[in-house]
Formats: C-alpha cells, structure tokens, sequence
C-alpha cells in the first residue's frame, strides 16, 4: 500500500494531493530558508497566529453581505490582511520602544490570536448555518487534504517559487549580510519586506491544510535541516526546498493509506524525521562528525603540547597527554622519551622556532595568521622559504 | 609548578622576573598559570600558557585582536573551559578564593537598557553581604555612595545606567568592583573607549589599590600607555610571548614577536623614545 | 448585579483569572528581562501534546493527569529545545520552533487516533479554556465566603491557582536578587559563584509551572499573553525592576478584570444576548494595555548612550 502511495498510483485524488502538497513544502521549505538566515524563525509563529482575527472578519462579514461563510479565497484575503498587520506592529514596536524582537513577536501573537478567538466565540454564538470550525484552522484539516484545496495550494505555492527565483539574488544578499547588502544597492528593508510577503503567502496558503501552529513546522523545520548540511546559503535554500518537498511527498503518500491520518501531522512528523537523521550523520555538522572532530582536536593538541614538554626536558603533568603519547610510542611509562618520540619532539620544537619566527617577521603577516599551534610549517612555506627562516633561528632564543 | 632552568627554556618562554624565582619564600603568587590551552571549536585561542602574577603588581596583557587576551583572563575566572592546562588563585583553586577576586567584564558584554539605577550595580558587588534575602540598609547605600564617589560619580547614583556615557558606565563598573573589596582586580579592557578624563581617574584608582597590597590584571589595548600605567606586562600571542616587569619586557623584539607584521617598526621606536624619556603615569 | 449573583457566578472566575494572570506576569518579568519571552510560547503549545499523552495513558480527562502530562511535556520540551540548540548550533528561536511545533503535531495525531475511543478531549478548551463556567454554585451571596460548607463548593481551579501563585510569588521573592544579577550581568554573576545555569533554568520551570495551573482554567493563549504583555507593559512606565514588578501585577489584574467583564457583559451592552471567550477578551485587553503603554508610557523610548545592539 505505501509503495503504491509513494508511486502516485493510489488513485486522481490521492496523486493530486501529494503534489499540492509537495509544492507547498517545496516553497514553505525555501522561504523558511530566508527566514532562518535572517535570525526570525519565530516571526512566522506571529504572522500565523495573526491570522486568526482576519480569517473570523472575513467570515463575519462574507456572512453579512449574504455570501457563504466558508469561501477560501475571502478567508485567505481576510487572514493575508490582519498577519500583514501583525507584521506591522512587530516592527513599530521594535523600532519606537525599547521591547526587544521576541517581546514583540510573542505580543502580536498572543494578542491577535485572542482577539481572534474572541471573534470565533461570536462567530460560534451567530445564526449563520455553516460555521467556520475553529478546530480546523488550529489543528489543520483532518480529512486529509481536500482535491479543491490541493489545486490551490499547488498553484499558490508554485506561484511563491517564482516570486522567489526571480528575487533570489537580492533576499540571498541580505539573508547572508545585510550590511554588506546594503552597500552594494540593495534595498535591505523592501526586500525584507519582500520576504514577509512570501511567509504571510505560503502561512496563508498552509493554514487550511496543515492549520496554524504546523505551518511553522513546515517553515522552520527543512531550513534547520538543510543548515546542517551545507554552509553556503544559496546550497542551503534549494536543500531546505528539497527536504520541505520530501517531507510533504512522504507525509501525504503516508497519510493517503489510512483514512483516519491526518496530512498535516505526518508531514511535520517526516519533516522532523529527517532533521534528527541530519543531526545525527550530517557529514560536517553533524552530531557524530563533530564529536568525531572534537575527540580528534583534543588528541592533537595534547600531543603538540606533550612533544614539546619531552623535548624540553619537562616533566607531564595530564594523564591524559602522558596517555596519548604512551599509545603512540612516542614516551615510556616514567614520562620519559622513546627514540621515535625524541624525533618527534625535536621536529616539534623546530616547528615551534620556525613558526615563532614567522610571526615576528613583517613581511609574513597572512601567512602568520594561519597559526594555531598544530598546523606544520612545511603546510604553509615551500622549502625555499622554509631554508631562508632557518637562516634567521639562531638569532632568537630557542632551539635550533 | 613546573621547575624551570635559563638552559630548558621553551620557544615562546617567559622571561622570569627575580621575584618569581624567589617564590619559596615569598608569598604565594596572585595568579598561577600552568599549560592553560583554550580553544573554541577548532582553532586554540590560547594554547600552552604558563602565567605568574606575583601580589602587589599591576599587570598588563597585552597582544594583537584575537590574540586570547579576553579568553585568557575568562578562563582563569571559570568562564570558559579550558582544553588542558591549570589555574591557581593565591595557591588555591578558583572555587575557595572567590571572595577574593573582583571581575570588571567589557562594557559591550552587559544589556545597559536593563531597570537599574546606578546604585543598583554597585549594590550588586554587595551580593555576597546581602545574600538573598538581608535587606538593604543604610550602611550597605553608604558603601555603596562611598565607591561611587571614589570613581567620581557620587552625583549618578540614581540614574538609569542607560543614560550614562561610556565612560561613565566604566566607573560604574570599577565602583561595583570596589564594593566587593577584593585582594585581586581583573578588568577587561577598562580603558577602550572612555574619555581622558575618565581614563586619569580610572588609572588613580587602580594606583591606589595597589598601593593597598592589591593585584591587578587588566587586559589593555593601548600600547602607548603600558610604560605607563603598569610595572609587569604579559605580551600573548596564543602562546605566551614574554613575560615581566615592563622595563625589561617591553622591547621593540619582544613586540615585534608578539604583533608580528601588524606593529610598524616606527611605532614601536616611538614608543621606545617615550620611555626613555622617563614618561611616568600619575 | 452586585448581589448574590455576582457572588456566585462572577466572583471566582474573575479571581482566578487574576490570579493566573498574576502568576503568569511575574516570571514574564524576567523572561521578557533575559529576551526568553517565547519560551512561554513554546511551553503553552506542548501543553496540548502532554494532555493527549496524560488521557491516553490514563483514559479520563481528569485534571490532574492532564496537569501532571502538561508538566512533563514542558519539562521534555525545554530539554529538547536546549539539546537541538546546542547540537545543530541554531539561535534559540530556531531550535524552539523545531521542538514545539513537532510536539504539537504528535499531539494532534495522537489526538485523532484518540478520537476513536467515546471521550472527546476537548481541544478548544485546552486553547482558551471555559473560565466563565467555573462559577460557585453553594454561594448565597458575600456572607458565603465566611461559610466553611460553602466554601467546599469553590471550583477547585480556584484553590489550585492559589496555591501556584504562592509558590511563584515566593520562589521569586527568595531569587529575584541573583537572578537579576545573572540577567544583567552573567559573567560577573558567574565570577560571584552565582549558580547562572541554575537560575535560568529554575525561571523556566517557573514560568512552566504558572503554564500548567493556568492551562486548566483559562487556557493556554491567556499564558502567553500574560507572560509578555503586562511585563512589556510595565517596562514602559518605569526604570526600576522592583517598580517594573509592581507595575506588571497591577495590570495583569487589570487585563482579567476588566477582560472578564467585557467578555461577560460587553455583549449585553452591545444589544447582544450571549457572551465571548473570556480568555480571548483578557488577551486582547492585556495587549490594549500594553498599546496605550508604548504610546504614552514615560520609560518607553529605548536608553540612550550605548545600549547594545
């Protein structure tokens, strides 16, 4: 069943609800990606908890003017309008007092989502035949996504990759330097704003299907993902396009072979499946590269610290470094050297003595700053400039 | 300790002043340093540095940006972990000596839109006399006034300490430290970024501490006023360059180590003639 | 309206949304103080998850298994949250949005599967809670509450929030020294031997456990509103953190008070015949509040010589 699921053979509307789906988490993944650089992951909680009051007037007042409550472009202009202002408020308040990002982030939210859940109970106490469920926006669909719906979300979010390829160079610029951004032309606030208007579209686009806290997930969620793979920026938001379309694919396919599963749940749930995979086996960033990474950088630097000591003629005092240099063969079990570790200690000073007079050499200065400590000279210098320092080791106090 | 002889030196090794070879019998050093290595993530910070302060100095760090200046010092107060390496405090470890340590931190490190007044923060080098639950009385505000005004800012003392300037709020900080009464100063870079006059009346007090007994250690970012303001310096480079009183440390070869290409060697002979002609600070 | 009636219907809803905004507001102090303030966003969307948890486990929706799985999955959250923080190195908002939000979606799956089994767990109170039903039947009027029998019928929520806004109140009163020390000033604070990492995460159990009793009664939107709006609101009137807590109290009650009755009674003023969500409406107060606050408050602009960036 779920091979046939996977493979679209499941049926019209099953196969065009996957790919609604997928477009959706395509462009959530990629605007989510922006949003991520730019350090407001949580903006997107206010903007969708900011829609709330806009979806309940829209309904109020679709119902007023004699119309069906439920029309889903009305509610989608309705919620489009009162996040948009959320996003004002948010930025006036950072911008006029002294309340910091996430006070603001967490005031607009809570307080639009209550004045919204105001608005439901009136909506729930009004005579109006079809209600809106407040149960559904929260919570997202549970019938699974409906074929209408899929057709416009599919179409919305192909619309927002557009937006977003066209506009990819300047919100690339600002997402990775806004300073920089800003000296090369770039108008830094309208692309911001440029960036919200995306979020506020694909948050839209999402509340009907996934509902409003699970939207989030989709946005923040395959950026973070993607993040752990990559450090480029430009890699980093086609990965978290893939990783969000991934997700969508797989949770709807999962989704479509039982009725009772809803949509929106299982597709953050592979979302968040695939960002544990990430984090355990990302190759750099991961978490089993990098205690891989830690575990090998302490070894080197206790063992630098260790040669150096023997050659010196000083006693060690870490257990650990007289450890590691016991395991290497490098010292004997008294601390004191072996013929290989006396080799290696003296290649360890001249390295030392090298470096040192690289460094107080003006005309060095890049190279200079490549020091750290491990790293051999012979990496940095050709053997030619090497013999030319070495011309210059006796005058300094140290070890030839 | 690690024993050290003129012929076993290490590349990198400190010059030893006569005070610390004399350690048998004199009392035990402020600050003991032994193979402190810090790194984050995978480039050392500070890497194998060995650090005597004896009591009654006023010692300077000084080295290029990033040289592991600020590390240095963080991690001797406990707030880094450091990779290898050993840190003693009047021969103790950190844990039992903490009342005797005062911690000017960068002025940069602190939110100043906080709700406090200026009495506020020197109150706070008071914790460790008002606990959690003592109230604050009147003598407690009149320690207080009294370490304000030795830094000469008795007249701030209920300002919001957003409204000060910087060299302002660098007082501030030195009176808290005063508050705590403690036998060793630690300051980062007190004097960036402050006016003259606030930097003169910094300078005199940290004199007078001194001449109380006291220790300082302050990383220090003006090279023109080392001569100056301290008897010890303590040149860093990742590695520990050289080590001791100014006089004898504070040479253009030892500077050249320790900046490398970066210090122009007209600089540094101008600063060499400024010592020479026997510029004392006040 | 004065009368017996208030006594009864009106009375102990009031008091305790004023006291579960309070409870809330005074840990939202220093959360909004340590730019932590979505923490209590976090924490009132896993109440959600840790309900579903507490009534498959247990099968019945009574309140202290939802109260004791609301706290458990606000205990796993934080912990998740730091742990995805310090592994993918991500700013905290990054991280808190990965945890809560993939919580909630367990939570709600879990939800659907549960819908199966006759008792329906009541998600819509769970949001915004039925604060107007939590009435006092046994009372005749004010000289009720000098009757020990008819005090037995209080709604329990009442005794309950009690007692969570004791523990806070006094939790913080005994901390509120070292913890504003490490707020402003945490290497310093560590230098004293201040137990930093400690304080930190004793504030965030704090503000989880003025989550959890409030949940029950008010539901979780009135939790995040009173975390935020009513400090936020006060850190525009004064300089002081003793007078910026003063000020956070004051209109933490304010916004219940005057929210409950425009929930109960605006309605019938307006010609209307029921009333709204009472949750909703102290929300939506507490943030008109903290509106007016921004625009006239004395200490709103932000300080002058270099505050950091």
């Amino acid at each position: 069943m779920i091979w046939q699921a996977l493979s679209l053979q499941l049926g019209y509307n099953a196969t065009l609800v996957a790919i609604g789906a997928t477009l959706l988490g395509i462009a959530s993944g990629v605007t989510g990606s922006f949003l991520f650089l730019r350090k407001r992951a949580l903006v997107s909680d206010a903007v969708s908890h900011a829609t709330l009051p806009g979806i309940a007037l829209a309904f109020i007042t679709m119902v007023a003017l004699g119309g069906e409550g439920r029309f889903l472009p009305g509610l989608m202009l309705g919620a489009a309008l009162s996040s948009g202002l959320g996003l004002i408020v948010i930025g006036w308040m950072i911008r006029n007092t002294r309340l910091t990002e996430d006070a603001a982030i967490g005031a607009v939210l809570s307080v639009f989502f209550g004045a919204g859940i105001v608005l439901m109970t009136v909506i729930q106490s009004m005579q109006s035949g079809r209600q809106a469920g407040l149960e559904s926006v929260l919570l997202g669909s549970t019938a699974g996504m409906l074929r209408a719906d899929a057709l416009v979300i599919g179409a919305g979010g192909a619309l927002v990759l557009l937006a977003v390829l066209i506009l990819r160079r300047p919100m690339l610029a600002v997402g990775f330097d806004p300073d920089h951004a800003a000296v090369t032309g770039i108008n830094v606030a309208r692309t911001d704003l440029a960036m919200m208007g995306l979020v506020m579209a694909v948050t839209v686009l999402g509340l009907t299907t996934v509902g409003l806290v699970l939207i989030v997930a989709l946005l923040i969620i395959p950026a973070v993902t993607a993040r752990l793979w990559t450090d480029r920026a430009e890699v980093m938001v086609a990965l978290a396009g893939v990783v969000g379309g991934l997700a969508a694919y797989l949770g709807a396919a999962f989704s479509a072979t039982a009725p009772g599963l809803p949509t929106g749940p299982i597709i953050v749930l592979a979302s968040f499946t695939l960002f544990a995979l990430s984090l355990a086996l990302a190759p750099t960033r991961g978490g089993v590269a990098l205690l891989l990474k830690r575990s090998r950088f302490r070894r080197r630097v206790h063992r630098r610290q260790g040669l150096l000591a023997l050659g010196l003629g000083q006693p060690i005092h870490e257990n650990f470094t007289l450890a590691l240099l016991r395991r290497e063969g490098m010292a004997r079990a008294d601390g004191e050297p072996t013929q290989q570790g006396r080799a290696a200690a003296a290649k360890a000073l001249l390295d030392e003595a090298r470096w040192a007079a690289l460094r107080a050499d003006p005309a060095h200065g890049l190279t200079a700053s490549r020091y750290d400590g491990l790293t051999p000279i012979e990496t940095v210098l050709t053997p030619d400039q090497i013999a030319e320092l070495d011309r210059h080791l006796p005058r300094l106090q140290g070890v030839t | 300790m690690v024993v050290r002889d003129a012929a076993s030196r290490r590349p990198g090794d400190l010059a030893l002043s006569d005070r610390q070879r004399q350690s048998a019998v004199s009392p035990p050093p402020a600050l003991a340093v032994s193979g402190l290595t810090v790194a984050y993530g995978e480039k050392p910070a500070v890497f194998s540095v060995d650090m005597t302060v004896a009591q009654g100095t006023m010692t300077a760090i000084v080295g290029p940006n990033g040289a592991g200046k600020s590390t240095l010092l963080k991690a001797v107060l406990g707030l880094v972990k450091p990779l290898s390496g050993d840190v003693r405090l009047f021969d103790f470890p950190l844990s039992r000596v903490r009342d005797r340590l005062a911690y000017v931190p960068q002025r940069a490190s602190v939110d100043w839109d906080f709700p406090a007044r200026v009495v506020d923060v020197v109150l706070m080098g008071l914790h460790r006399e008002l606990g959690l639950l003592r109230r604050v009385r009147t003598e407690h505000l009149d320690r207080a006034r009294a370490c304000l005004a030795r830094v000469g800012m008795e007249d701030f003392a209920n300002r919001q300490i957003g409204q000060l300037s910087g060299g302002q709020q660098q007082r501030v900080f030195l009176a808290r430290a005063l508050a705590q009464s403690a036998d060793l100063y630690l300051l980062d870079e007190p004097f960036a970024g402050v006016d003259a006059a606030t930097e003169k009346a910094i300078i005199a007090v940290l004199k007078d501490l001194q001449a109380e007994g006291r220790t300082i250690v302050a990383v220090h970012h003006d090279l023109s006023t080392v001569r100056a303001y301290f008897d010890h310096l303590f040149l860093i480079n990742t590695r520990a360059i050289a080590a001791g009183p100014v006089a004898e440390v504070f040479t253009s070869a030892n500077l050249q180590r320790a900046y490398g290409g970066r210090l122009g060697e007209a600089q540094v002979a101008g600063m060499q003639a400024d010592g020479v002609q026997g510029h004392e600070g006040p | 309206m004065m009368g017996s009636e208030f006594v009864a219907l009106s009375l102990p809803p009031m008091l305790i949304g004023v006291l579960a905004a309070i409870t809330c507001a005074l840990p939202g102090n220093f959360l909004l103080l340590r730019r932590q303030a979505l923490i209590g966003d976090a924490i009132s969307h896993v109440v959600l998850p840790g309900i579903v948890v507490a009534f498959l486990l247990t099968g019945t929706v009574a309140a202290l298994p939802m109260m004791l799985g609301a706290a458990g999955a606000a205990l796993v959250s934080v912990a998740l949250i730091e742990a995805v923080r310090r592994m993918a190195r991500i700013e905290a908002g990054a991280a808190m949005g990965v945890v809560f939000t993939t919580l909630f979606a367990a939570g709600v799956l879990l939800l659907e599967q549960s819908d199966t089994s006759g008792v329906h767990l009541d998600v819509e109170h769970a949001l915004y809670g039925s604060l107007e039903s939590l009435i006092w039947l046994d009372a005749t009027g004010w000289s009720s509450l000098l009757d020990s029998v008819a005090l037995a019928g209080l709604p329990p929520e009442l005794p309950r929030m009690a007692a969570a806004l004791m523990v806070v109140a006094l939790t913080i009163a005994l901390i509120w020294r070292p913890l504003a020390l490490s707020t402003f000033d945490e290497g310093f604070a560590a230098t004293l031997g201040l137990p930093v990492r400690a304080l930190g995460l004793g504030l965030v159990m704090l503000a989880a456990l003025a989550a959890v009793a409030a949940f029950d009664a008010v539901g979780s939107i009135i939790v995040i509103a009173m975390f935020i709006c009513p400090p936020a609101a006060a850190r525009m009137m004064t300089d002081r953190l003793s007078r910026q807590i003063g000020w956070s109290v004051a209109f933490a009650t304010l916004s219940a008070v005057i929210g409950y009755v425009l929930a109960g009674y605006g309605p019938l003023w307006l010609g209307f015949d029921s009333s709204v969500s009472a949750a909703g409406m102290i929300a939506t107060v507490s943030g008109l509040i903290l509106g007016v606050a921004m625009l006239a408050g004395p200490c709103r602009r932000r300080a002058g010589a270099a505050s950091i960036a």
